[in-house]
């Protein structure tokens, strides 16, 4: 085992370990996921964005990458810290190994660090700034001066940041074993527009199996441009960052509510359209990142387990009047979900399109589709 | 929804005694569940014939039935208990079958008893292999082609829709008993005869072979509000083709992306939902083409199984407790994940941040005559669990944690004989116990992954890392100990590498390479089993070792007591020992010791991580108990518990400094040193059978003539009478030296003579240092030569005078003194004209421990550790243990039906994987349930065939003429005929094999024959008569291979109508029915 790679905390701990990615410099937030499958659909998860993600499971690359376990195009992560990348890839569909791909993605990646020692270390400490580094000549010092240099999440706008620059329409269904992922062949009902704070394309293929034409719109377009196209719903995406600073999202979204039009917000879109509301966020010590986290409904009691990504939440006790906690964490009770109680908009903080992790809040998505039926007539 | 106050007493059925596919694990749900329904303030019912379980003490239910697991027996305790449900998913395929049999006798609802956990419906559905293809159908998941046939010329039709290879898998059997895979037609209708007959309804399933696939199980739990989670994914390193229970399996699963787990996750849900399992855990078994990712359903249990006892063990996530709490209301929001000290509540996935590997234990070695090639009928009778944080670590840890004397990856292949490759790709081909490591050896051999593959089909994640250790152990062996720098020491030793492997490789002792690691501080750190992937803070201290940075033992400064424990289950060391470890952790901790346990068995209930304060889930090899050790220092370590496994360690633990409390080593050595052991028993004035130690063929044939044919030879330091044999000339006992001295390695072989109808005693005895107690004295029923785990026993004895047994407990009080024992003694004696022989003494647990303290009602483990720590047996209180004044008969469990063509005959080397208790006012009463409990039915009338050896007829004589009163017609062979004739009782003659048909075994096939007396001792004897036993074990006649068997069976055909069932409660107040 060479030692040719770093992870540098904010806080001085050192970790080394072998570069597995490019040689070169990154910084962000570390933060630990405890999924066991997905680490592609995690690497590309827009909502990574500026975060250096610990893997929990010890082994990482065993079914290799392949194009459509990508959740956009392109890998978000700051960088990916694991504790081993095995000797070969296994299975059917795999098209290209860990490695090769990191490196084709320019990522910085590290292997041969106790995750675990550095998970403990995350769930004492909270999420830190970090510095991932690969190469010869590893200046430690240099690099906690680097973690440091950081600016944090907090205040953070980044949702723009990975926004698509241009509108465009989306088509392709989810994945299936015989089919893999082609277009979805659903009679199209609905048309939906999607704002694309950093959307996670398997929320845009669940949208089109239920019969949605969607349309995805860059972070900041206005809300006029947005009504005038008469949209049946309108959907939030997930994304990264703190949802505070999004001023330009929250007033569009105040505005798109006041229309009346069914509106449906995942993590980040769940934040923005809390805050539309009147709501207020805050940052979690280490967030929520894994695919086995119970959520409970406050309606009928029933339990799903569900995948999560955040590092930012609505404060409960800060919810208006006119919206109503429709899901709690029963990892730590925090909100989970909201619904208006007069208007066809609804949030959740999870993720029901999984991609990775657990199908239970799928149903959400058809909540979605009835509430534009209900609007419709 | 809390938990259900319309009912308050619940019936748990256990699973009977041990069997292969049916093994501890269900001793460990069981007491769980005993234990999550009391905390409730249930009150529970307990049915068990098993007096070897922890769930049978006691102070575990408020009722205890060791009785046996059938319905007859089972309504009489209901009908005497009337409790409000019933709870029938604890115990296995044995506790579904006697629920199922208990509803459709009316038995519950006549006495207005609820079936919880799982509804007949859901049972009859996962069950009935047509039933389970419908409802699989209905919901869209695929199942591998399949008929169903219940006679020969279905079988015939079916195999020409399915084609060869065929899996045939019998109904409503428990391991896949009577099943197996066919290749041709010859082998598809044999295997189907014996499917059909297996199948408690006749029924076989016939199934298109997808052997190659890869398999995987899902262990779900279902709450009645339809929370569905999974606790953990398996992926068998063995592909579709072996028994899960026999195949090498790794959680979590590895090979599979997201998108294939989650369709898989999916499919498990809908499974539980359509089958209707409204509350509990289930597995559910898939298997996935490698090609394209097809999944196709193989089978669901709906209910606790291995599988789940190895998933809460993998993941902390206690399945068994969880699955009582939802049997009676509670929904799994409202129960805390206990792991996490309630931080979390159970409603959640588990995320494991290391690898588990399971590795099936194999016992071939007792059944040559078996066939071993591994199929759908589960085989293994144990198996070890092993934690790291890479596969390879965790691997090599299971493999040195199953005491086959494996160190690693050893080399198999035997190079003298023939064409290496070719004795490679066969083992490749068709998978026995060992094809791991001719995995290893194929590589050795110059075959690429690919190759392997192409003949094995284990997956490449697999191979390729088994290649890589390959590599290392080359690169190792070919530059030598001076290449172990610290770095690349810490480099093999992450890769799960033994210090005794890597002493073989560079050369060096094990001491060597030990030494070179502490001298370098390389040393395993210790990480928590957490169910979160330390996401949550856990206070639990469930620990496995690995090579990596942070250590989380966090140990006390507690005055600690650590308990070594048995390792794998095989024939000869299995739960008995875990129950001496349990009880003695239970002990301690009440003594205000800190406790910790040591072992390797995720079925068991010492691996339960609450049963002591800390678990190490550990090989129980030197090198790692010493790692331990080093962190917790405890202050005192027991290795008398757990069976030879810790007892193997006991020396080498001493010299390394080890607080080792009880009897020392030296005086274990000196009991099981033929030599020094004679000298004390004739210091002493104690007589044993004339013998001799023999360390070569030589001595062993002179040792021989001075003492005279015939023999009992045996190995030194070997448990269950492993090798030992009975000899009658000279060309046996040469035979014997030129096998057994292999298996002993170095150790001699001893000789004793044998005596002739003697009767057997053991005798378990606690002693402190000052005083000694006689715990209990067990007459065997069969006699002296039938190895004393086999045989049945009594207590107290039902023959010997009360002047013989005043002098064996003197004995034993003497030689306790002699050998400075503190703690447990167990003697064995042979009586003979009211002599008494010193058979052997072993200072340890043995065996019968939970037996005698089941029939004496005093936890014999406990005071025993408690005299280890200091405590006098009189500030115990306890000076003598009562004998009751009812009788105990244990009787063992033997796994001859699954494997055709071995002899069922009884003799020194033991071969039941379990026991059973019965209790009767008398001894015929208490002989008649322990077979009744052991699966054995008497005929109470009909047709009786005797035909016994020479020495035996005297006493068969008293047998028939027994039979005869008790309404028998007797048939016998020609010898046995003419001395039965000759005593004046009506017999009539019926031919052996050899003497032409029609023969007897015809008489057998025709069923009409009912019961066998069956005594011979020659091999040529043995021989001509292996059709009779076989065959009477196919057809389930009953029969009994020695002449004390026979007599003891008579005393129990007189009890025709034995009906009292009486809780060990009850018992032990003195109140039996």
């Amino acid at each position: 085992m060479t030692e040719n790679a770093l992870l540098a905390l904010e806080d001085g701990s050192l970790f080394y370990g072998t570069s597995i990615g490019i040689d070169g410099e990154s910084i962000g937030e570390v933060v630990f996921n405890t999924s066991i499958t997905g680490y592609q659909e995690i690497l590309t998860d827009p909502s990574y964005y500026k975060q250096i993600v610990t893997l929990t499971h010890p082994h990482i690359g065993n079914v290799g990458t392949n194009s459509e376990d990508e959740e956009s195009s392109q890998v978000f992560v700051s960088g990916l810290i694991i504790r081993d990348l095995p000797l070969v890839v296994s299975n059917w569909r795999a098209t290209e190994n860990l490695s090769d791909y990191l490196i084709r993605h320019k990522i910085v990646a590290i292997a041969g660090i106790d995750t675990r020692q550095l998970t403990r270390h995350l769930r004492k400490h909270g999420a830190m700034k970090a510095c991932v580094v690969a190469g010869e000549n590893i200046d430690a010092e240099k690099s906690v001066k680097t973690a440091k240099s950081f600016a944090g999440l907090v205040g953070m706008d980044l949702a723009k940041e990975v926004s698509t620059s241009s509108a465009y329409n989306w088509a392709d269904g989810t994945w299936d074993i015989e089919g893999g992922i082609k277009p979805s062949s659903s009679k199209k009902e609905w048309r939906v527009i999607a704002y694309d704070f950093g959307v996670k394309r398997n929320i845009l293929r669940i949208l089109a199996d239920l019969g949605c034409e969607v349309k995805v719109v860059p972070a900041q377009t206005p809300a006029n441009e947005i009504l005038a196209e008469k949209p049946d719903g309108v959907f939030l995406s997930n994304g990264p960052g703190d949802p505070d600073p999004c001023d330009y999202a929250i007033t569009a979204i105040k505005e798109i509510i006041n229309s009346g039009i069914p509106i449906f917000g995942i993590c980040l879109g769940h934040q923005l359209l809390s805050l539309a509301l009147g709501a207020k966020t805050s940052k979690m010590k280490f967030g929520h990142h894994g695919a086995n986290h119970p959520v409970q409904s406050l309606d009928g009691g029933q339990v799903s387990i569900t995948s999560q990504n955040h590092g930012f939440a609505v404060d409960e006790k800060t919810l208006p009047d006119s919206l109503r906690a429709t899901h709690r964490s029963l990892f730590d009770d925090s909100l989970q979900g909201v619904h208006h109680n007069k208007l066809p908009v609804f949030g959740f903080q999870g993720h029901p399109e999984a991609s990775p992790g657990p199908h239970d809040l799928k149903p959400l998505f058809n909540h979605f589709i009835e509430l534009m039926q209900e609007h419709k007539t | 929804m809390p938990k259900r106050t319309d009912i308050k007493s619940i019936l748990i059925i256990g699973a009977g005694p041990i069997i292969i596919g049916q093994a501890c694990e269900f001793d460990y749900s069981g007491a769980q569940a005993c234990k999550a329904l009391r905390e409730e303030g249930f009150r529970v019912i307990l049915v068990n014939s098993n007096p070897a379980t922890i769930m049978t003490d006691p102070e575990m239910a408020d009722a205890t039935y060791i009785e046996p697991v059938n319905w007859q027996t089972v309504e009489r305790i209901i009908e005497k208990e009337r409790p409000d449900a019933l709870l029938p998913t604890m115990g296995g395929q044995t506790a579904l079958n006697c629920a199922l049999d208990l509803d459709r006798k009316g038995v519950l609802e006549k006495f207005g008893v609820e079936m919880i956990g799982a509804k007949k419906e859901a049972i009859n559905k996962a069950e009935d292999r047509d039933l389970f293809r419908i409802a699989m159908n209905k919901i869209g998941l695929a199942m591998p082609r399949s008929e169903i046939v219940h006679n020969m010329e279905e079988a015939k039709a079916a195999i020409d829709i399915i084609g060869f290879p065929a899996v045939v898998r019998p109904s409503f059997t428990l391991g896949g008993t009577g099943g197996g895979i066919a290749y041709n037609r010859d082998e598809y209708m044999e295997i189907c005869e014996r499917g059909v007959e297996a199948s408690p309804t006749n029924e076989v399933q016939v199934d298109e072979s997808i052997l190659g696939w890869k398999e995987y199980e899902t262990e779900v739990v279902r709450d009645k509000k339809d929370n569905c989670i999974i606790i953990c994914t398996i992926e068998n390193l063995d592909p579709v083709g072996v028994h899960t229970g026999d195949s090498i399996t790794i959680a979590p699963a590895q090979t599979l992306t997201d998108k294939e787990y989650q369709m898989m996750r999916d499919a498990s849900i809908k499974v539980l939902r359509e089958i209707g399992v409204e509350t509990g855990g289930s597995n559910v078994q898939f298997a996935v083409n490698p090609e394209n990712g097809a999944l196709i359903v193989i089978e669901m249990n709906p209910r606790v199984s291995r599988s789940s006892a190895l998933a809460s063990k993998a993941t902390g996530f206690p399945i068994a407790r969880v699955a009582a709490k939802l049997a009676i209301g509670y929904t799994l929001d409202e129960l805390d994940n206990e792991i996490t000290g309630g931080a979390t509540p159970a409603s959640f996935e588990p995320s494991i941040d290391y690898i588990v590997t399971k590795i099936p234990r194999f016992t071939f070695e007792k059944f040559p005559q078996a066939d071993d090639r591994l199929t759908t009928q589960m085989k293994s009778v144990g198996e070890v669990m092993a934690m790291g944080r890479t596969f390879q670590e965790s691997l090599q840890k299971a493999i040195r944690g199953m005491e086959t004397g494996v160190t690693g990856f050893n080399e198999i292949v035997d190079e003298s004989s023939g064409n290496i490759l070719e004795q490679i790709e066969k083992e490749l081909r068709v998978p026995r116990a060992d094809r791991l490591w001719y995995v290893a050896d194929a590589f050795r051999h110059g075959l690429s992954i690919d190759e392997v593959f192409d003949i094995c089909f284990i997956d490449p994640w697999f191979l390729v890392q088994i290649h890589d250790l390959v590599e290392e152990e080359n690169k190792l062996r070919n530059e030598g100990a001076s290449s172990l720098s610290e770095k690349r020491l810490v480099e093999l030793k992450r890769k799960g590498f033994s210090d005794q492997r890597l002493a073989e490789l560079a050369d060096l002792s094990e001491s060597d390479v030990r030494k070179l690691r502490i001298d370098k501080n390389i040393r395993p750190v210790f990480k928590r089993v957490d169910s979160c992937a330390a996401e949550f803070e856990s206070a639990t201290a469930y620990m496995y070792s690995t090579y990596d940075v942070e250590c989380e033992a966090a140990p006390t400064d507690k005055q600690k007591i650590m308990v070594l424990g048995g390792g794998p289950n095989r024939i000869g060391q299995g739960i008995e020992f875990d129950y001496c470890c349990v009880q003695a952790a239970f002990a301690m901790r009440d003594a205000g010791y800190e406790t910790i346990m040591v072992n390797c068995n995720p079925e068991t209930v010492s691996t339960d991580y609450d049963t002591s304060d800390r678990l190490y889930f550990e090989p129980l090899t030197l090198e790692n108990v010493l790692d331990i050790i080093h962190v917790e220092k405890p202050y005192g370590v027991i290795v008398q518990y757990g069976g030879q496994t810790p007892l193997k360690l006991a020396r080498d633990l001493e010299s390394a400094g080890v607080p080792i409390i009880g009897t020392s080593p030296d005086s274990i050595d000196l009991a099981e040193d033929r030599e020094r052991f004679q000298k004390l028993l004739e210091d002493i004035g104690l007589k044993q059978p004339p013998n001799r130690t023999a360390r070569n063929v030589e001595q062993a044939v002179k040792g021989a003539e001075e003492i005279g044919y015939p023999l009992v030879v045996r190995p030194s330091y070997v448990l269950g009478g492993r090798a030992m044999e009975i000899v009658y000339n000279e060309d046996d006992l040469r035979n014997y030296m030129d096998n057994a001295v292999a298996v002993s390695n170095s150790s001699p072989v001893l000789l004793d003579r044998f005596l002739n109808n003697a009767i057997e005693v053991d005798v378990d005895a606690i002693s402190d240092g000052q005083d000694v107690c006689i715990a209990g004295i067990m007459e065997h029923i069969e006699q002296a030569g039938v190895h004393s785990g086999d045989s049945a026993c009594s207590l107290p004895p039902y023959s010997l005078s009360d002047e013989v047994q005043d002098k064996i407990a003197t004995q034993v009080g003497a030689m306790a003194r002699a050998l400075n024992v503190v703690g447990l003694m167990n003697t064995q004696f042979a009586i003979q004209n009211d002599d008494i022989y010193v058979l052997e003494v072993n200072p340890r647990a043995s065996r019968t421990i939970p037996f005698v303290s089941k029939a004496t009602g005093i936890s014999i483990a406990k005071v025993a550790v408690n005299c280890m720590v200091g405590n006098s047996l009189a500030s115990q209180g306890l000076t003598n243990v009562p004998v009751p004044d009812y009788y105990s008969v244990k009787e063992s469990v033997f796994p001859f039906i699954k494997f055709p063509g071995v002899d069922p005959l009884l003799g020194p080397e033991m071969k039941s994987t379990g026991e059973v208790m019965g209790v009767g006012k008398t001894f015929g009463e208490a002989f008649a349930k322990g077979q009744l409990a052991a699966g054995e039915e008497f005929p109470r009338e009909g047709n009786a065939f005797i035909s016994v050896k020479e020495i035996d007829k005297e006493k068969a004589v008293i047998v028939a003429r027994e039979l005869s009163l008790l309404g028998y017609e007797l048939y016998a062979t020609s010898g046995t005929c003419k001395v039965l004739k000759a005593a004046g009782i009506k017999c009539e003659r019926v031919n052996k094999v050899r003497e032409g048909q029609p023969h007897i075994v015809d008489m057998l096939k025709n069923d009409a024959i009912d019961l066998i007396v069956n005594t011979t001792e020659d091999k040529k004897a043995i021989a001509d008569s292996f059709s009779i036993r076989r065959t009477a074990l196919q057809h389930k006649v009953f029969y009994t291979t020695t002449i004390a068997g026979a007599m003891a069976t008579m005393e129990a055909l007189k009890q025709r109508d034995s009906v009292g069932v009486n809780s060990l409660q009850d018992l032990h107040k003195g109140v039996i029915a």
